[in-house]
């Protein structure tokens, strides 16, 4: 069938049912300037939605479903507003166009903490809204997606309600108050009209003007758990992810990339190479969106293009970075980490001098200062990168699993030297996305290779070392923090200088993003200076190093490393203090009620006042908490830990307490909680990635291990009931849980690890127990 | 040519003998339920059946596999519908009900090892849950919703 499009400006094609745009109201979320499909007798209600004579709802949702259960629960927004069956929606990735621009990832970009709300801050946040929207970005990432489209798809969802509703009191001579909307129908009197129905009737829908959201107690699907639309086409391998496009005459490649850090392509002999059956071409990669420059092999067969590879006798210049080691980094970190000085994000009252003049008096104040610091980690998505590009004679289509449709268009176009506007971006199911699918540089690659054989379309896969070798890596970062405590047990002053390379920047000029206006380096320092904790005087500074490692957003981005350092260290204070870690919490949380709650409820919820049982080999358990706060969610976990006779770390059971705001999918957030913890487990466990010699010694998952099904803990999910709007989920679980296991090694062991991922250090005579 | 047997049908292929079998399963079947997640048999995403025992297609070449007849979860899901397999229908429903996908990537694995282990045990321990997935990775996290739904799939199994 020959695909017809629709142009919401108000010209239909020949055929299709006009929609009166022109009277729309100025709702800029509403209305797109680009093309949507109307295929066969399709009515396009707004930018968000359609109808299908059969029944069919279209949801066009710029949002990549890459495990977070997203098309599901916004599906499940828009269902609800407008009446009608979740089972009636599919979900169709729009073209690119303003109105599905992320505002929310721009809000989260300013240096604010979550509680201000002052006048800068406002006029700040309506800045940045009007830039996003003018030249913003199409970005799933940061935990935003319900957050940024929640409110225009309930106005989407409502809007198309009433325009139905009062299509069908048109029809019947009736007034529309006399009319309900349910079940994907309107009804009046004995007599119903389905939404397939109204669209067929081919009279001019006149959109409502006006519309109301429903009251919660109205909810029919938001706060249930309905399966998931995409779980069983994901269970019987129906799912198609970008490595299973296939394009008719499709070409696929393997590629090799420069070893070292910095390195580039001494010398090659391609004849060996061209001479093997199934070998089409084998192209030079400059090195574009900031992948490493190499070489690629395009054949019929994956295999046969890796196997080519290596008949080129590749020769690799090592560049200035030949000396480059993760340890002599860290070691320049930690240093960097206890100088005075840096970027300040948050001052109150003088918390150095508190804590300097604390040192040296004698009184019954107590001080700490402690360091800590995290490793390079890669993201080791199941689907390693992939790229479809099809260079043909107006353009090029690409088939890419990418967060950043947008910028995924622009690299393409750049390589080819084109116009965006002549790419077109697909986007399948991503095979997990944690920030890898953020970047570009395998996307421009793919645009380099396909350019080679203009015409024919290309598909680049990764092999997964190129995966862990070439990543964007989440930072290696180290802090220092120091704290005052009065006699009371008060914190009378914290201060916490992180030192670490910044993400922002470096990204933006990559991926063609939008050049960043404000002080970019918040996410390097987010995690410190935003707890809802309350201290008598606070410093929080960032200390810049500049390394040639490249580093990338990796799920929860600052936070994942800060909320290590700031939870572990307030359970060392409470340990100075001599006061429980949950008591000693909910002392500073006093003026924060919803952060206090969220830690009741994990105490409530795990059993804290009762000592754990023994692990059924008889070993101890002892029990660790954190709480933290990011992408507007409070999330507090209590870790259940023992030790194997061979002292191998055990983690048993994870109680997570959450306050997201009003739960869209509540089991979706619990899936999201089992996530966060296995991912955020891989990681304290074992992620480290090391750099030797200017080359990255982990290449798969023997020496890049990820948390397996036995080492699993029972991870329980509490969500504190709330109305408020829906926050951030996806990343919200991954801050507590490092801290959370290590203050429970520490009350199980004695003994504080301040470095992941968590060792403990070989065992002279028996290990020491509880404080 | 090298002739195989994939899901029931004899198939020819003009592969090199030791080409591995996940991509001509892949490749020149088009089936691509079966995914590439590690190449080197850490991960479990290209798991399939040979002989009804789950083996790892990345790292058996196709010379090895054509001894044997190959199930992809393109077979098993043909099995679902007719005649009913009660276990791949137990399996589908209860990953469904129980949402174990998150991304989904390496599901196909996890299915076709879930599938072996109940028609060899009708309701497996954690312990043997633990062992017929070991060879399998999620980086979302799936494994409590799935060792649920192992659960849950086995219990009608069980009583029938
Ligand atoms: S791809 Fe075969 S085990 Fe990972
Ligand atoms: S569901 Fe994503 S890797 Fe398992």
């Amino acid at each position: 069938m020959k695909r017809r499009t629709f142009l919401l400006a108000g010209l239909g094609a020949g055929g299709a049912v006009l929609f009166g745009w022109s009277v729309m109201p100025p709702r800029q979320r509403l209305r797109t300037s680009a093309l949507l499909p109307a295929d066969g007798g399709r009515v396009v209600l707004n930018g968000w939605v359609a109808v299908d004579p059969d029944d069919q709802v279209t949801l066009f949702l710029p949002k990549s479903e890459m495990g977070q259960g997203i098309h599901t629960a916004l599906a499940m927004v828009l269902a609800d507003e407008l009446e009608c069956a979740l089972a009636q929606v599919q979900i169709v990735h729009p073209t690119i166009d303003a109105i599905y621009h992320n505002l929310v990832v721009g809000h989260d970009a300013l240096p604010f903490a979550p509680d201000d709300s002052g006048r800068v801050q406002r006029v700040a946040t309506w800045y940045t809204d009007k830039l996003l929207r003018e030249i913003g970005v199409m970005v799933t990432g940061g935990s935003t997606s319900v957050r940024d489209t929640w409110a225009p798809l309930r106005d989407a969802g409502a809007m198309a309600r009433e325009t139905l509703r009062a299509a069908a009191a048109t029809t019947w001579g009736a007034g529309a108050d006399a009319c309900v909307v349910r079940d994907g129908a309107v009804h009046c009197a004995g007599r119903t009209l389905r939404f397939g129905e109204i669209v067929q009737q081919g009279t001019p829908l006149a959109p409502a003007r006006q519309w109301h959201w429903k009251a919660p107690h109205e909810f029919r699907l938001i706060g249930q758990s309905p399966p998931r639309l995409d779980a069983a086409a994901k269970a019987d391998g129906r799912a198609t992810f970008g490595i299973d496009v296939r394009r008719p005459g499709m070409l696929v490649a393997a590629v090799a990339m420069a070893p070292t850090i910095g390195g580039s392509l001494r010398s090659h002999n391609d004849a060996p190479a061209r001479a093997i059956t199934g070998v089409r071409d084998v192209v030079l990669l400059r090195g574009v969106n900031g992948s490493a420059p190499g070489i690629a092999v395009i054949a019929t067969s994956w295999p046969v293009a890796r196997n080519a590879l290596d008949a080129l006798s590749l020769q690799w210049e090592a560049g200035p970075h030949a000396e480059l080691s993760s340890a002599v980094l860290l070691d320049e970190l930690r240093t960097h980490a206890t100088r005075s000085g840096g970027r300040v994000f948050r001052r109150e009252g003088d918390a150095v001098d508190r804590i300097a003049a604390a040192q040296t008096s004698e009184g019954a104040t107590r001080t700490l200062t402690a360091d800590y610091d995290v490793p390079y980690l890669a993201h080791t998505t199941m689907e390693p990168p992939n790229c479809t590009v099809h260079v043909h004679d107006t353009g090029a289509e690409v088939w890419v699993g990418t967060q950043v449709p947008q910028q995924a268009r622009s690299a393409v176009a750049r390589v080819l030297g084109i116009a965006d506007a002549r790419v077109t971006v697909h986007v399948p199911y991503l095979g997990g996305g944690f920030g890898r699918r953020l970047e570009v540089d395998f996307i421009g690659q793919a645009a380099e290779v396909a350019r080679a054989v203009s015409g024919t379309p290309v598909q680049v896969i990764w092999s997964r070392e190129d995966d862990v070798r070439h990543d964007f890596y989440r930072p290696a970062c180290a802090a220092r923090l120091s704290a005052a405590l009065d006699v009371t047990g008060a914190v009378t002053a914290f201060s916490a200088t992180v030192a670490s390379q910044e993400i922002v920047r470096p990204y933006g000029a990559r991926a063609n993003a939008l050049p960043a206006r404000f002080d970019v380096r918040k996410a390097t320092v987010e995690g410190l200076f935003d707890q809802p904790y309350m201290f008598g005087s606070v410093r929080v500074a960032h200390r810049l190093v500049s390394s040639p490692v490249p580093v990338g957003y990796w799920r929860a981005v600052g936070h994942s490393h800060n909320g290590f350092f700031m939870e572990c260290f307030i359970d060392e204070l409470a340990a100075l203090a001599q006061v429980d870690p949950i008591a000693f919490r909910a002392r500073l949380l006093a003026s924060h009620p919803r952060a206090l709650a969220v830690l009741q409820l994990a105490a409530a919820a795990s059993g804290w006042e009762q000592p754990p049982a023994a692990a059924a080999d008889g070993a101890r358990i002892a029990r660790g908490v954190a709480l933290h706060r990011s992408f507007g969610s409070i999330v507090a976990q209590v870790a259940e830990v023992s030790l194997s006779p061979s002292r191998t770390i055990r983690v048993h059971r994870v109680v997570c307490a959450v306050d997201c705001g009003l739960a869209i999918h509540p089991e979706g957030v619990a899936q999201q909680m089992e996530s966060a913890v296995v991912f955020g487990l891989s990681a304290a466990l074992f992620g480290e990635i090391t750099i030797e010699a200017g080359r990255v010694v982990q290449g798969n998952f023997d020496r890049y291990p990820a948390l397996r099904m036995a080492d699993t803990p029972e991870v329980m999910t509490h969500l504190v009931p709330s109305n408020a709007p829906p926050e951030g989920v996806g990343e919200i679980g991954v801050p507590p849980i490092a801290p959370a296991v290590a203050n429970a090694l520490f009350a199980l062991t004695g003994m504080r690890l301040r470095r992941l991922p968590l060792r403990l250090p070989p065992l002279s005579g028996a290990p020491r127990t509880g404080t | 040519m090298i002739t195989v047997q994939v899901n029931g049908e004899m198939v020819s292929v003009d592969v090199p003998p030791e080409t591995p079998l996940l991509w001509v399963i892949r490749e020149q079947l088009a089936l691509t339920g079966t995914k590439f997640g590690c190449g080197v048999a850490l991960c479990g995403a290209c798991t399939v059946h040979l002989d009804g025992v789950p083996i790892r297609s990345c790292t058996t070449s196709i010379s090895a596999a054509s001894r044997g007849a190959i199930t992809t979860i393109e077979g098993v899901r043909t099995a679902s519908a007719d005649p009913v397999d009660p276990v791949v229908a137990a399996v589908l429903h209860a990953w469904e009900r129980h949402g174990v996908p998150q991304c989904g990537y390496c599901q196909p694995g996890m299915v076709m090892a879930v599938v072996a282990l109940l028609r060899a045990r009708g309701a497996p321990t954690d312990a043997e849950i633990d062992t017929a997935l070991a060879g399998h990775l999620c980086r979302c996290g799936s494994y409590q919703r799935l060792r649920a739904a192992v659960h849950a799939a086995a219990a009608p199994l069980a009583e029938g």
